[in-house]
């Protein structure tokens, strides 16, 4: 790959994700909506998509607030890690056979190190705004996303195992004989779930929960800070999604009829539905149910997965 | 004491009380239309119904009308029962039947007893359906609005205004389901206490009619406990504000001074507050500012101050705070008390009878108890009318302790008291220049020149006992009338003595000291109640200060350049002439008053003070009776208290005796500090940083509507409200909800007792005191060493019998109850009451040896300066006097008694 | 599990419903009669103003957004001299019309009083007396109260006798 391309890989990925972040609030507001039989937003442009705009200018022109209890360098600072480590994820996903930031050899590893990383931002949006209902938001983030993190881990390596490699676009290329869809469907579901559990979206929206802790770790942001949230909460999303798709579904993989990137996004979008979908129809479980569920279920049924797919693998 | 079981719990209570008040006095809610506390039992209403048990066995029980029953030891009754609440229920059923249901265009609603009763008894469902009684309503004159078809047939009204009150005008007419209470033709209640029977009927039947003109609900008015400034008996008084201006006037209950009632001078002499004659702007004589602010008039008077002599008047209407802190401004030795000469002399006089002799001036209802009355010189109805009711209770203290003793009735079984007593009346003599309305209930009611008057009560005293002078030139019938005096008063229990400013008279003083005195020799608790002028005069006094006559001198002579008058009428204090002349020479003339008058007309600088609505103080009574004034509404535009005027002209002038005070605590406290005679002043009320569960008082009820839209046509945005430092009470309705102080009770309400009723909740028993004890603090005590007759600063000297002169008057004072008072007047209905234009009283022989026949017009000159009035002819009046209506507006004379020259 | 796929599938079905939202500017919302809107003082079947300045209304608001001063005519009939609703407070919880005992004020299906300046949502009695008697025609206040006003002296209410002759001595 030449430089020229190369640089041309990162703008258009860089470009085309922050578009589509910014496209899924309006997308969600209209999807919710519909299965809500209700329009949503449809004044500002052509089926109100101009709301997005009207949404990005208002955040740009609200001001720039810190609360004066708040840590100030802390504050400023959270809300751009969320942002950094979720594009630095999508460094190491192959969107389609030549399109790809970083073809790195560990970039399984990359990607569950950076999303990692997300957690800091809850924390630490939510120390630094030294308001109870923040702290409370982060301490329930960190819990969430360290504990559902240790499973998202074990569940990838059934992938890892059928592949042996920690290269995505390895793996991508390993499903040409068959998606891993089958074979891993137990692990393909723990990791959906930890998926929304880290990525802290309805139903597992729990640092927020609005009803409970009015906007959780992030109840003192406004502005472009809050923007930076909502952003990488978009982003996340799709990049969970991008990750079904790059584990399971066989990445760009798909018949010739339509070029490999296409096939990519409208498998990512399939599953960007699904999560505007959960969020139309779930009801938000209860804190200790959440954790209870991730480590007395998901966390041994991810280990039994491992445990069956190295067996067989070795028995082949 | 005895023990009574209600509804099984056993309770220690006083004997020789009725059930309901046994009952009530506990707490237990217990409804009832008839009884009244002041007026007693008749058990007309079948309202308070309970069972009563013979003994422990018996179930079934009796129902017995609670206030008609004695209490007993041992007695066992139930208030809960369900046949008695039954029978409650049906019986207000029955008072309904004929009520028009109107509460929305009724006064009353919202303070309204008989809606009260409706819901303690469950009566919610109407169950009569046919046709209403209705009657036709009378004019009952400026005070009351009455409607009769609310009328429940309690016979309250009359029970008051007859039997209590003496009024003769009103009365129960027609027969069965059609009695009708009021005039017997219509026309105005000629009573001088009608504005109770707003309070006394538990409906809507009569009304306040000054209120119906600015109607606001009871729940909507800021209240604040007041006193009333009508005159010098310091009734205490709830004044209720409303968009800024005074509203309503009702009764505080003070179980030591004016009870339940009011007279109708302090209930209705209020609106002089809300007149358009009020200054409510900064003035400056030949200011070229457009508009002066506070910093502008205080800059201004700056260079007034440190550069030239400056003098005080103070005055006998300001409080107690104001005059201080003038006296302290101006320094003690240019502090001037703005009284006439006569209300000096007499002021002074009864001040020290009551500091040095060894007689205690009750408290008015001390007085009401007493049992045999004199009173020398005094037209109490028109000066101190509440006194008069009390005088109207004590006459029937005798009588009724007869009635006790030979029918076996209890005092509050009214109705059987009264068949016993018929119109009898106990021991009272009233002695004065001419007739007075208590002379119906007097013993012996005998008028004279003051000073014969004076040599009666010296007789008597010398009767008594009194080291006195002896009096030879008496007629037989007074001789007659010296010996009945002396013997009824030695016959008393607890003989009371009333004089005081009526007549002017400083004889007739001396005379009721020497009386009570001798009373007081002989070993009883005789009584001496003076009369003052104003409702400060006796606490002005006692601050002390120098004559006005000695301003008027100082300024003639040109050693003044500036004089500060605080809440003064100069005219007032002195005749026409003598204040022109002295406004004339006065350089700088700075007034602080509410009511634009002639002095204003002619003051340099005019300073918007607060009426009593708007300013906290302190007034001393006749009593010497401290008792605090609060503060109703926040004031508006530049108007502030005297007394903050004041201290911002000493904070800007550097004045070393006002350093440091800001609030009314420090002046009160520098009161108390500097003058010993008002030690404890500062503990009148709890101080401003009161609290109650952390909370000030509020002035609102609970209940008060309107704040986010009373304002908000002049600006959506609702601004602060105004935040009390003075006090700890608060302006709005967020605050302690459960019972204030005694003294700072801002109004009456209970859950469940939303009419003026709800005074039975805050005593200590019913009609005694307040629960933390009856306001105010008394700075006059007897003097105790005086226990023999060698210390008792005896008068000895009657004055000279009284010879009228050739071609000269002896002008007497009049007194009007509406009229004489100077603020009471600016009040529409006050005025419509006043006699008009002022007139001399003469007798017959005077007329017709000047030559001049009713309503002509007779000029007098009185000190060179000819006046003219209108003749009215008074044949009670001792020749060669003339009766003159001091106070009445355009009299031009302040100051009688005086000679007039044909 | 299964309900929780069961209401994912109910929900993506709802995709094929008719949608229920009125397309407000254009297309407004059938109000029904008692809709708690903007308030308006009514008058009764005569076109007199059924308000008699009771104060009840204000003391129900639990916001305090009604001030009123009552005053009377010289027949005795009592109206409001002013009658103040401060909508930027009011929460149209219709406390008013229930305490209102004369059916005067009244809670209307009209809810389109937004305005760029808030000092214009303070409404005075020219701007809430609307003439027309509102959900309650016939009511007329003054022919069930005693009070005696101009053309209706006493006992000529509902259910009333004529006034008492209290010179009478029949039984």
């Amino acid at each position: 790959m030449s430089a020229g391309h190369h640089w041309l890989v990162i703008g258009g990925v860089l470009f085309v994700l922050l578009n589509t972040a910014a496209g899924l609030i309006w997308l969600e507001r209209r999807m919710l909506a519909l299965w809500q039989d209700r329009y949503g937003p449809n004044r500002a442009g052509p089926f109100g998509i101009l709301v997005v705009l009207a949404d990005t200018l208002k955040l740009f022109f609200k001001e720039d607030w810190i609360p004066p209890f708040a840590d100030k360098v802390v504050f400023v600072f959270a809300p751009a890690v969320v942002v950094a480590s979720v594009l630095l994820s999508f460094t190491v996903i192959p969107f389609a056979p030549n399109v790809l930031v970083a073809d790195f050899n560990v970039g399984l590893l990359f990607f569950l190190a950076m999303s990692s990383m997300g957690v800091y931002s809850i924390v630490l949006g939510g120390w630094a705004s030294n308001n109870k209902y923040a702290l409370l938001g982060a301490m329930r983030g960190a819990s969430q996303m360290i504990s559902y993190e240790v499973f998202m881990g074990l569940s990838v390596m059934g992938v890892v195992i059928l592949s042996g490699s920690f290269n995505l676009r390895e793996i991508v290329e390993a499903q040409k004989s068959g998606w891993y869809i089958l074979p891993q469907i137990v692990g393909f579901f723990i990791f959906l779930i930890a998926g929304i559990a880290e990525t802290h979206r309805l139903p597992f929206d729990i640092p927020e929960a609005e009803s409970e802790l009015v906007a959780g770790f992030h109840s003192e942001y406004s502005g472009m800070k809050f923007g930076m949230f909502f952003i990488g909460e978009y982003m996340g999303i799709t990049l969970i999604s991008a990750m079904v798709v790059t584990l399971y579904f066989g990445g760009w993989l798909g018949p010739a009829f339509l070029p490999p990137v296409i096939w990519f996004v409208l498998k990512t979008f399939a599953f960007i539905m699904l999560f505007i979908l959960l969020r139309a129809s779930m009801p938000r479980p209860r804190y200790d149910q959440l954790m209870e569920y991730g480590w007395k279920i998901l966390f041994p049924l991810s280990l039994v997965n491992l445990l069956i797919t190295a067996a067989i693998k070795l028995m082949l | 004491m005895a023990i009574i079981h209600i509804d099984g719990k056993s309770y220690d209570v006083k004997e020789g009380r009725n059930l309901l008040e046994a009952c009530l006095s506990l707490g237990i809610d217990l409804p009832y239309f008839c009884w009244h506390p002041a007026l007693g039992s008749v058990g007309a209403c079948r309202q308070c119904a309970v069972k009563s048990f013979k003994d422990e066995k018996d179930t079934k029980g009796r129902l017995i009308m609670s206030c008609m029953e004695p209490v007993k030891d041992q007695l066992r009754i139930s208030v809960t029962d369900q046949e008695a609440s039954a029978f409650r229920e049906q019986v207000i059923g029955w008072l309904m039947t004929n009520h028009p249901h109107d509460c929305a265009v009724c006064d009353e609603g919202g303070s309204c007893h008989l809606q009260d009763m409706t819901v303690m008894t469950g009566h919610s469902y109407r169950n009569y359906h046919f046709t209403k009684r209705t009657y036709k309503n009378q004019y009952l004159g400026p005070f009351l609005n009455h409607e009769m078809n609310r009328c429940i047939q309690c016979y309250r009204c009359v029970r008051f205004y007859k039997d209590f009150a003496g009024g003769k005008d009103m009365d129960v007419f027609a027969a069965h389901n059609h009695v009708y209470f009021g005039r017997h033709k219509e026309g105005t209640l000629e009573s001088e206490f009608s504005g109770n029977l707003a309070e006394i009927c538990p409906t809507g039947v009569f009304t306040d009619k000054t209120l119906k003109q600015h109607y606001t609900r009871k729940w909507d008015m800021t209240y604040a406990p007041s006193i009333c400034q009508g005159c010098s008996l310091g009734c205490n008084i709830i004044a209720g504000e409303r968009y800024g201006s005074l509203r309503q006037i009702s009764t505080r209950y003070n179980g030591a001074v004016n009870g339940y009632f009011l007279c109708d001078r302090g209930r209705y002499g209020y609106e002089f507050v809300n007149s358009p004659r009020r200054i409510r702007e900064i003035a400056i004589r030949n200011s070229t500012l457009a508009t002066i602010t506070a910093d502008d008039a205080l800059r201004h008077l700056k260079d007034k101050l440190t550069g030239g002599r400056v003098i005080g008047i103070g005055s006998p209407r300001a409080s107690l705070e104001s005059n201080f802190v003038l006296q302290q401004l101006v320094g003690q030795d240019q502090f001037y008390l703005g009284m006439t000469h006569t209300e000096h002399d007499l002021a002074t006089l009864a001040l020290k009878i009551l500091k040095q002799g060894p007689v205690r001036t009750p408290s008015m209802q001390e007085a009401a108890a007493a049992d045999a009355v004199l009173i020398l010189g005094e037209d109490l109805l028109n000066t101190a009318p509440m006194l008069g009711l009390a005088v109207r209770q004590a006459v029937r203290r005798q009588p009724t302790q007869d009635a006790m003793n030979a029918a076996h009735v209890l005092a509050w079984q009214d109705a059987a008291v009264r068949e016993a007593m018929q119109d009898r009346n106990g021991p009272c003599f009233i002695l004065n220049i001419q007739p007075t309305g208590l002379d119906e209930i007097a013993t012996r009611a005998y008028h004279a020149a003051p000073d014969n008057i004076a040599r009666i009560g010296f007789a008597v005293a010398q009767v008594l006992g009194a080291p006195v002078t002896v009096i030879t030139d008496l007629t037989e019938e007074e001789r007659q009338l010296v010996q009945q005096i002396a013997d009824a008063l030695s016959a008393a229990a607890r003989p009371l003595i009333i004089a005081g400013y009526g007549m002017g008279n400083e004889a007739s003083l001396r005379a009721a000291a020497d009386v009570s005195w001798a009373l007081h020799a002989q070993g009883k608790p005789a009584m001496l109640s003076f009369t003052m002028p104003e409702c400060n005069t006796l606490g002005l006094e006692m601050l002390g200060g120098l004559r006005l006559d000695s301003a008027v001198d100082a300024v003639l002579n040109g050693e003044v350049d500036t004089v500060i008058v605080l809440e003064n009428d100069l005219y007032r204090r002195m005749d026409k002439h003598t204040a022109d002349h002295f406004l004339k020479h006065c350089k700088d003339l700075v007034l602080l008053d509410h009511l634009y008058n002639a002095t204003a007309e002619k003051a340099t600088v005019l300073l918007p003070a607060g009426s009593f609505a708007e300013s906290d103080g302190t007034l001393v009574n006749n009593e010497g009776r401290a008792q605090r004034f609060f503060q109703v509404y926040g004031a508006t535009g530049a108007i502030q208290e005297s007394w903050r005027w004041l201290l911002q002209l000493g904070a800007i002038t550097g004045n070393e005796r006002l350093r440091h005070m800001q609030f009314l605590d420090d002046v009160t406290e520098a009161i108390a500090k500097r003058q010993p005679v008002f030690a404890g002043i500062d503990h009148l009320t709890p101080p401003a940083d009161f609290r109650i569960a952390g909370q000030k008082i509020p002035r609102e009820p609970h209940r008060y509507s309107g704040r986010t839209a009373m304002q908000a046509n002049v600006n959506v945005s609702e601004p602060k409200p105004p935040v009390d430092d003075d006090t700890a009470l608060s302006f709005t309705m967020e605050g302690y909800r459960g019972e204030p102080p005694s003294s700072m009770i801002p109004f009456f309400w209970w859950p469940g007792w939303n009419s003026v009723q709800s005074i039975n909740k805050f005593q200590v028993e019913i009609g005694g005191s307040l629960h933390d004890g009856d306001p105010g603090k008394r700075l006059l005590e007897p003097n105790g060493n005086s226990n023999g007759n060698g210390h008792i600063p005896w008068f000895t000297d009657a004055p000279e019998h009284f010879v009228p002169m050739a071609g000269h008057l002896l002008m007497v004072p009049v007194y009007h109850i509406y009229g004489s008072e100077e603020l009471s007047v600016h009040t529409p209905g006050i005025a419509e009451r006043s006699p008009g234009a002022p007139y001399i009283m003469l007798n017959p022989d005077d007329a017709k040896r000047y030559e001049v026949a009713e309503h002509h017009q007779l000029q007098l000159a009185v000190n060179g300066h000819p006046y003219t009035f209108t003749v009215k002819i008074n044949p009670a009046l001792h020749r060669g006097m003339a009766g003159v209506p001091v106070g009445l507006q355009g009299i031009g004379i302040a100051e009688v008694p005086e000679l007039g020259k044909l | 599990m299964f309900s929780l796929l069961r209401s994912m599938w109910l929900v993506f079905l709802h995709m094929f419903h008719k949608r229920e939202t009125y397309q407000y500017p254009e297309e407004k919302a059938p109000l029904p009669a008692r809709w708690r809107g903007r308030i308006a003082l009514t008058r009764d079947p005569d076109g007199g103003e059924r308000c008699v300045g009771c104060y009840l209304c204000a003391a129900a608001c639990p916001v305090d957004c009604i001030s009123l001063q009552a005053t009377e005519d010289e027949h005795g009939r009592r109206y409001p001299e002013f009658f103040r609703i401060n909508f930027s407070r009011c929460i149209f919880c219709g406390f008013c019309e229930e305490a209102c005992p004369t059916y005067a004020i009244q809670l209307l299906p009209d809810f389109e009083m937004a305005e760029y300046n808030r000092q214009n949502l303070v409404y005075e009695k020219e701007n809430l007396l609307i003439n027309s008697q509102g959900k309650y025609p016939g009511y007329n206040y003054y022919k069930v109260a005693g009070m005696a006003i101009g053309g209706k002296d006493k006992g000529e209410a509902e259910r009333e006798e004529p006034p008492v002759d209290i010179k009478s001595l029949l039984p």
